[in-house]
């Protein structure tokens, strides 16, 4: 088990697999903002979904609207578990999570790709600034 | 965040849900910003308002505000989603939406201008800070006009819209304007379409609040619209600066980057439809588009996006006059990112000048575009 420090941004905790990519979204022109699946086909995340992930991306891009996706994909139940900025969380994904309470972290002190994959199973506490990766 | 007394209260609920869930959001974006305090603005401009682009989950999210909350600044609107007063197949149910989203903004006293590009159309403040969640004005008003803003999210504009604060950060702080990297212009940027490319590149390469670029001493309206749009399409970069980043890490632009950003964007030989704007199209682009059509018609359908205000100024008349003449459409309150008039079922492709454009059409409505300058398009596309 390996325990990782983190910046909260926006409270909570959750549970679950990994879906992981080093490309920004674009979150009103790159997914489908009811089901969460990525339809962009040049993404490397392309058909993949967020939907009941915990979604580890560096940060969201291009228009102000994308804040907007995040609360669609929270209402309609695509939404990701949780979301962890590798880069430097923005304002698109910080104001789209804080009105659909999906927890939020960054600045983590570890570099993820070294031990986190698509499908590893995480635990996200953002109350209390960790991560805990059970499979190490 | 340091907060005063009364933005405690706030936040703790004593003033009503609507101020409460505003400075949550705004103390999150703080909190993701290194911001240690809110401080006042003078302007917000909230985007989120063609229904295709905050759906079914956005107009409950405006409905569900708490409509004893009122802005606290003047806050003007970007464009819905299609012209009220021209015909259109557009189905009951977008219209209603639409109408949902418009009532939900007027009543929390933002003035429906229904515009991208206030910049060209209201007398901004001169200096200070605004909170600008249009991509294009923000870049614009950073790098042209020298008002500050960070560039906003629709959410976090309507939050500070509400509050009058912003987070103090990045773009708003001088020292943090200051471009790192600055693009080494190694190509020539002659037309507004490579200007756009040059700002999408921009973008898209580096993720810095501001970047630097050599080699443009003087840049026209257009141009600075162009770059400003596709600076803000492509990334998360809020400013360019043409001056005064003598100490910048070098990125280079030169013919390849130019060529690779191009085909990026352009996808089709040739339009079937004709479209101008995003940003939509202010006095200076129509009078200039009506003088290069100077007796000449259009040649396929051809779609002109601009503001209300502008098409109905006494000063536009014969300018749009010209334009209709010659067989244009012009299009009010809307623009082309994610417009339901443009579709897959009725277009294959389109051509236009616009980086912008060109990337939300290829990208959300699954159109082929041609991507060409407008002197180019008026010789290719007009008779």
């Amino acid at each position: 088990m390996i325990e990782i420090k983190c910046r909260k941004i926006v409270g909570g905790k959750a549970k679950g697999q990994v879906l992981i990519t080093t490309q920004p979204l674009n979150m009103l022109s790159m997914i489908d903002n009811v089901s969460g699946v990525i339809t962009d086909e040049k993404h490397e995340l392309f058909k993949k979904t967020v939907k009941n992930k915990i979604l580890i991306f560096p940060n969201s891009v291009g228009s102000s609207v994308g804040a907007y996706a995040f609360y669609s994909l929270k209402v309609n139940g695509g939404n990701p578990l949780a979301i962890i900025c590798t880069h430097k969380c923005d304002t698109i994904t910080a104001s789209g999570c804080a009105i659909s309470d999906i927890p939020l972290v960054d600045n983590l002190n570890f570099k993820t790709e070294l031990m986190i994959e698509n499908g590893t199973e995480i635990f996200l506490d953002a109350d209390n600034e960790k991560i805990v990766i059970n499979k190490v | 965040m340091d907060l005063t007394k009364e933005e405690e209260n706030a936040l703790n609920g004593k003033y009503g849900s609507g101020l409460e869930k505003a400075y949550k959001i705004l103390e999150a974006i703080g909190k993701a910003n290194n911001a240690t305090k809110f401080i006042p603005i003078k302007w917000a401009h909230i985007s989120g308002v063609n229904f295709n682009t905050i759906g079914e989950a956005g107009v409950k999210f405006l409905k569900d505000l708490d409509k004893n909350t009122n802005v606290s600044v003047t806050t003007t609107l970007n464009p819905m989603g299609y012209d009220s007063r021209l015909d259109n197949d557009l189905s009951a149910n977008f219209k209603e939406k639409q109408r949902d989203i418009i009532n939900s903004y007027t009543q929390l006293g933002v003035n429906p201008t229904f515009t991208c590009i206030p910049y060209e159309i209201f007398d901004l403040p001169k200096e200070g800070n605004v909170s600008f969640a249009e991509s294009n004005a923000a870049v614009f008003s950073n790098s042209i006009l020298g008002i500050k803003t960070n560039k906003e999210s629709a959410i976090s504009a309507l939050a500070s819209a509400l509050t009058g604060k912003v987070p103090y950060s990045d773009l708003l702080i001088d020292e943090m304007r200051k471009p790192r990297i600055k693009i080494k212009l190694e190509t020539k940027v002659e037309y507004e379409t490579d200007y756009g490319l040059l700002g999408y590149f921009a973008g898209k390469t580096i993720n810095e609040n501001s970047v630097g670029i050599e080699k443009i001493h003087d840049l026209n309206l257009m141009n600075g619209k162009a770059l400003s749009a596709g600076l803000g399409t492509s990334g998360m970069c809020g400013m360019f600066s043409i001056k005064n980043n003598n100490h910048a890490e070098l990125i280079s632009f030169g013919k390849e980057e130019m060529k690779k950003t191009r085909e990026e964007l352009d996808t089709a030989e040739k339009g079937e439809l004709i479209v101008f704007g995003s940003p939509q199209l202010g006095h200076t682009e129509l009078a200039n588009l009506s003088k290069i059509t100077k007796g000449k018609t259009f040649k396929k359908k051809c779609m002109i996006f601009c503001p209300r205000i502008v098409s109905e100024s006494v000063r536009n008349r014969d300018i749009i006059l010209k334009l209709q003449k010659a067989g244009a459409e012009i299009i009010c309150d809307a623009c082309t990112c994610l417009t339901p008039l443009i579709t897959r079922d009725n277009y294959d492709s389109i051509v236009t000048n616009s980086i912008k454009c060109a990337y939300y059409m290829k990208k959300s409505n699954k159109i082929d575009v041609a991507l060409k300058d407008m002197r180019t398009i008026v010789t290719e596309y007009c008779e």
